[in-house]
């Protein structure tokens, strides 16, 4: 009886181990197909026509530069605004904030932040930049949308990488004569560079590949010529990708792939630098 | 000390306080400006027409119903995918893969994380959606079903990445301890570690939940975008409509100011709502376990 036990509690095991294993090859295979489909399917159309031309016969030939140059200057845009934003939020929770309701609050928001449907986002910034402050479907709406958006990324990771500072650095440099602000600038924020730069890519990765927050905000249909100032408005990737793959009839398939591979290479690029970044780091790391 | 350097760290107090504070002046504003383009709707519309099962705007229809329905099918499709493929693939990675596979794999999965969420849609119209049409032999691939099973891919990476974090989190006195009389790894993982990361997994799981109910590109879509009300089990093959994709369609069409233009920013205030509702249930239940924790080592 008891050998019976034992023996179909490890086939219990077995079983479950299996079925667990399935579970995780069920996972990750198609994340591994998403990504080869797109590559093998995307690869033919690059070409350099393709990334350096204007689109023509209502973007059924030519290229996407308008498109690509577009997504460029909105994720500068959003990091032009977000990034001193946010690395300031995280010195104050890092550095000077005390456990108090205040703190606690300010954590709930920045949770908050990060849970807000991107259309909301959309729609706020259609309500505060477009019609309120009159800045109109342009660069500027869009970047300061997509960057409210992209704070709480920064804050969270610029925060837990000031954190991971060792006390014992500042408790020196305090004890040499330094300020509490000359500290943070000489002392913790180079250490803590590696760590906030791998945030700030992160958050503007997600900028980068956003589409419905610039929907009402900034990103036009179909436009081409590059735009010339932040009053304008822009063609995104994708935005661009979601038009041609719903809106246009007859569009060629190649460009749809095509359009697709460039904007998760655009993406999967900066998160690949943020990786690198990371990894670096800790390998040169003293503490 | 220098009294020019004493004034510079008064300011730069100052700043770095007013921006730490930012993040609740932008909830605030963000709540503010949605109330003030959506409740006006409550005026032009009413109650029990906002409440009825007809969308149809142009003959002045604003029901909502067809379209929370919609929303609350694909979500709870979604959850169905993400609960059993993202703990089961956190527990996988946490618990049975080798080092050299969870340290390949899980970057892996939190790259689909960082996939926009347009090209998920993009391939839900081109492969996904064509191969369920003659798969499950329906009129149109564009239904609820290819929602949900895309924005399960979309909880997946949120659910898996913080799911493992909690469970690799279990000290390991739990696991010696559970072997050491006589359990085998398998009921040590599903008695001792699973139990002892439980706020952690349920954390992993809302924040997965809440960024499928947020999400608006993928199911504009492949939804098929028929507001009609998904009541029945079946309603999972047939097109639905979802909140979200209802605002991202329509408000480039609409006047501003017009009732339309407030009934779509009053489903936007709803949609701030169910994020907030989720998202501090999701911390509370944090910070209530670390309490206990607090407690029990105290």
């Amino acid at each position: 009886m008891k050998r019976r036990f034992s023996i179909d509690r490890f086939l219990i095991q077995r079983l479950g181990f299996s079925l667990i294993t399935l579970v995780a090859v069920l996972t990750v295979v198609p994340i591994l197909g998403v990504f080869g489909y797109i590559i093998a399917k995307g690869a033919p159309a690059i070409s350099w026509e393709f990334l350096t031309a204007m689109p023509r016969d209502g973007m059924r030939a030519g290229g996407i530069l308008p498109a690509i140059v577009g997504t460029f200057y909105l994720t500068l845009g959003t990091a032009f605004f977000s990034v001193p934003l946010g690395i300031a939020a995280a010195i104050y929770l890092a550095e000077y904030a005390q456990e108090n309701w205040l703190t606690r609050l300010i954590r709930i928001a920045i949770i908050n932040l990060a849970g807000i449907p991107s259309v909301v986002y959309g729609l706020f910034g259609l309500g505060l930049f477009v019609l309120f402050l009159k800045f109109g479907t342009s660069i500027l709406s869009a970047s300061l949308t997509l960057s409210i958006m992209t704070l709480p990324v920064i804050i969270s990771a610029a925060e837990e990488a000031l954190r991971a500072v060792p006390q014992s650095f500042r408790t020196v440099s305090v004890s040499l004569g330094g300020t509490r602000w000359q500290t943070i600038r000489k002392i913790v924020l180079p250490q803590a560079l590696p760590g906030i730069i791998t945030g700030v890519i992160l958050g503007l990765e997600r900028a980068a590949g956003e589409t419905a927050p610039i929907l009402f905000t900034g990103a036009a249909f179909f436009l081409p010529r590059l735009p010339n100032s932040p009053f304008d408005a822009t063609m995104a990737l994708p935005y661009h990708l979601f038009v041609i793959s719903t809106q246009v009839p007859e569009m060629p398939i190649q460009i749809q792939y095509g359009t697709a591979l460039v904007l998760i290479i655009f993406v999967l690029g900066m998160n690949l630098i943020a990786t690198i970044i990371r990894s670096r780091a800790r390998a040169k790391r003293q503490w | 000390m220098d009294k020019s350097l004493n004034w510079r760290e008064t300011i730069i107090t100052a700043v770095v306080k007013t921006c730490g504070y930012s993040a609740i002046v932008f909830v605030i504003l963000i709540f503010f400006f949605l109330l003030r383009e959506g409740v006006p709707a409550l005026a032009e519309v009413k109650l029990s027409d906002l409440l009825a099962t007809r969308w149809y705007p142009i003959e002045n229809h604003f029901g909502i119903l067809p379209l929370l329905t919609g929303s609350l099918i694909v979500t709870l499709g979604a959850m169905l995918i993400a609960i059993p493929f993202g703990i089961g693939t956190a527990v996988f990675l946490s618990e049975i893969a080798p080092r050299w596979m969870r340290e390949i794999l899980k970057p892996l999965v939190e790259l689909l994380g960082g996939l926009p969420s347009v090209v998920l849609g993009f391939l839900g119209i081109l492969v996904l959606s064509p191969f369920l049409r003659v798969f499950l032999d329906l009129p149109t691939g564009l239904t609820a079903l290819a929602g949900a099973l895309l924005l399960g891919g979309i909880a997946v990476p949120t659910t898996v990445s913080i799911a493992e974090d909690a469970l690799d989190a279990v000290p390991k006195s739990y696991r010696e301890g559970a072997l050491a009389l006589g359990a085998t790894k398998w009921q040590t993982i599903w008695r001792v570690i699973l139990p002892a990361a439980r706020s952690g997994v349920l954390t992993a799981l809302m924040l997965g939940i809440g960024r499928t109910i947020g999400e608006t590109m993928t199911v504009m879509m492949v939804t098929g975008n028929a507001p009609v009300l998904a009541v029945k089990l079946t309603s999972i093959f047939s097109p639905v409509r979802t909140m979200t994709a209802t605002i991202a369609a329509e408000m480039g069409e609409v006047a501003n100011g017009s009732t339309h233009y407030h009934v779509l920013f009053f489903i936007g205030l709803v949609l701030f709502l169910i994020s907030l509702a989720v998202n501090i249930t999701a911390s509370s239940v944090v910070f209530k376990s670390k309490k206990r924790a607090e407690r029990v080592l105290s």
